[in-house]
């Protein structure tokens, strides 16, 4: 079967101050149609980069990287994307904040004026399947850390991406919001089917979340390991606590720490 | 008095008690009025010929406020520019830089040579004195546009013109709004500098002609009219920046707390 997100091969090259650096070698990768794929890997080992690439905002110096069988040369456009920053923009309401996406985005840019109601009750509906029911109105500074990042979610998901682009998202978070967005994400993405990308630090937050992981070396990066995770869906936090979990998670500690060394 | 009240009311207590303080020390210290003049004099002197000083201070004010509004739209359209893209801006800043080290006083001359005596000399000074914070504030603020948000909607297919009329723009409104203030400030200076030098009417005329003329009450009551045309000028756009940058106050205040 054809992969959703085929990265092959890839290899990026950057001119970094003291001479080139390379940020990936030689990276595989290939994710089908509705997967759940976490990323892991040594801090500085080119994970942020891969998520450039798929996107298409950086060209990788060689190999290829094609999303749905179509090789990506430019902005790809289908993607959500959420950041370990929430990012909203402070002039806006959160409902508004919450369409950004639509006004760039076509075929809705040009339907926004027309349809602004429809998009309205849309994003509400979603802000209130991340518990925000109600919030619509309200500025950014006046949420929490964890409701902004639940409505960067909201954000990265209102013009249905097929793929969603998570870098970090929950590094800033305290350890109960942290896991309480997880189930936010879990039930998201079981609920509307996308293909998700999440690049973290965090072995437990991709052991929960993801169907297999991949593990990237140091730079220059590449998989070295893919992990499948065999919990059942739906997960409830308690697998957290398992035995067989934690050994997953101490497998990929063990398997990162001896690539940091090498 | 609860601590609320006390603090709308401290700009003027502030201001009152200097009077005073003034006013009391040219009183104890036998002060010569040649040398300084209590402001009860400079008030006195201002009710006696308030037609001329209203002439003046209107010249002033409306000479100001035209330099000061071509400084904002040249200011936005420069800025717009150079924020725009990174080549514009390292190439324009030097340059620019130059511009604004050099005293305007210095082109004064200039200026009335190419203008005559009049009050254009003296908004085209009140124009070149206040464009440059302008142009810097809203560089600055396109400039510090977050790259992961650019990068959300550069994903998105967004452009150039996209990214600075959704996040751009609004992000340096603030900065605009606050650069406003001090411009205003600088157009009042460049304004009654040309005045001083050149110039048939304005406070800063005023300010030289009595001063030649040894009339010192004169020229401390155009002092104050100015003080106060620039303090007025000051509030109008403190109170303009907080009614349409409402957003980035509160931001401030809860990144804070």
């Amino acid at each position: 079967m054809e992969a959703f997100v085929d990265i092959d091969g890839v290899t990026l090259k950057y001119r970094g101050a003291s001479g080139d650096i390379v940020a990936l070698q030689d990276a595989t990768l290939k994710v089908q149609r509705g997967e759940f794929a976490a990323v892991v890997g040594p801090s500085g080992c080119g994970k942020s980069t891969l998520m450039r690439l798929v996107t298409g905002l950086h060209k990788p110096t060689a190999g290829t990287i094609a999303i749905d069988g179509k090789q990506v040369t430019g902005p790809v456009k289908m993607a959500g994307m959420a950041f370990q920053n929430a990012n909203m923009l402070p002039w806006r309401k959160v409902i508004d904040n919450v369409l950004l996406p639509l006004e760039i985005v076509e075929p809705h840019r040009s339907q926004f004026r027309s349809k602004k109601a429809e998009f309205r009750t849309k994003a509400e509906q979603l802000l209130a399947t991340v518990g925000l029911a109600g919030f619509g109105d309200r500025y950014p500074w006046e949420l929490s850390g964890g409701m902004q990042q639940r409505v960067s979610l909201c954000r990265s998901l209102i013009h249905e991406p097929a793929l969603l682009m998570l870098d970090e998202p929950f590094a800033a978070l305290d350890a109960f919001t942290r896991e309480e967005l997880w189930c936010v994400l879990r039930d998201l993405w079981q609920r509307l089917g996308f293909t998700v990308i999440l690049v973290t630090h965090d072995l437990r937050e991709a052991a929960f979340l993801a169907d297999n992981i991949y593990v990237m070396s140091a730079r220059p990066g590449h998989i070295v390991q893919i992990k499948p995770v065999p919990f059942a869906r739906p997960r409830d936090l308690q697998v957290t606590y398992e035995k067989e979990f934690g050994d997953i998670v101490m497998e990929l500690r063990m398997k990162i720490a001896q690539v940091r060394q090498s | 008095m609860n601590p609320r009240t006390l603090e709308k009311l401290s700009p003027w207590l502030f201001t009152i008690a200097i009077f005073l303080v003034w006013e009391l020390a040219c009183i104890v210290f036998k002060v010569n009025t040649s040398v300084l003049q209590p402001p009860s004099a400079a008030f006195a002197a201002m009710f006696k010929l308030w037609r001329v000083f209203l002439y003046h201070s209107w010249v002033t004010l409306w000479v100001t406020m035209v330099g000061f509004a071509l400084a904002v739209g040249f200011g936005i359209i420069l800025g717009l520019v150079v924020g725009w893209s990174r080549a514009i801006y390292r190439g324009l800043y030097p340059v620019m830089i130059g511009f604004n080290t050099i005293p305007k006083v210095a082109i004064v001359p200039l200026l009335i040579l190419w203008f005559g005596i009049g009050e254009v000399p003296a908004i085209v000074t009140a124009f070149l004195i206040s464009f440059f914070p302008i142009v810097v504030n809203i560089a600055t603020g396109l400039a510090t546009t977050e790259p992961e948000l650019e990068d959300v909607l550069r994903a998105l297919g967004a452009g150039k013109l996209d990214i600075m009329l959704k996040v751009g723009i609004p992000r340096a409104l603030p900065y605009f709004f606050g650069s406003l203030k001090i411009a205003i400030t600088l157009a009042f200076v460049g304004t009654v500098v040309s005045e001083t030098l050149g110039a048939n009417a304005g406070l800063g005329y005023l300010i030289a002609l009595e001063g030649a003329s040894f009339r010192m009450a004169n020229v401390y009551a155009a002092l104050l009219l100015l003080a106060f045309e620039g303090v007025l000028m000051y509030a109008v756009f403190a109170g303009i920046e907080q009614h349409f940058t409402k957003w980035a106050f509160r931001s401030q205040m809860s990144a804070a707390g």
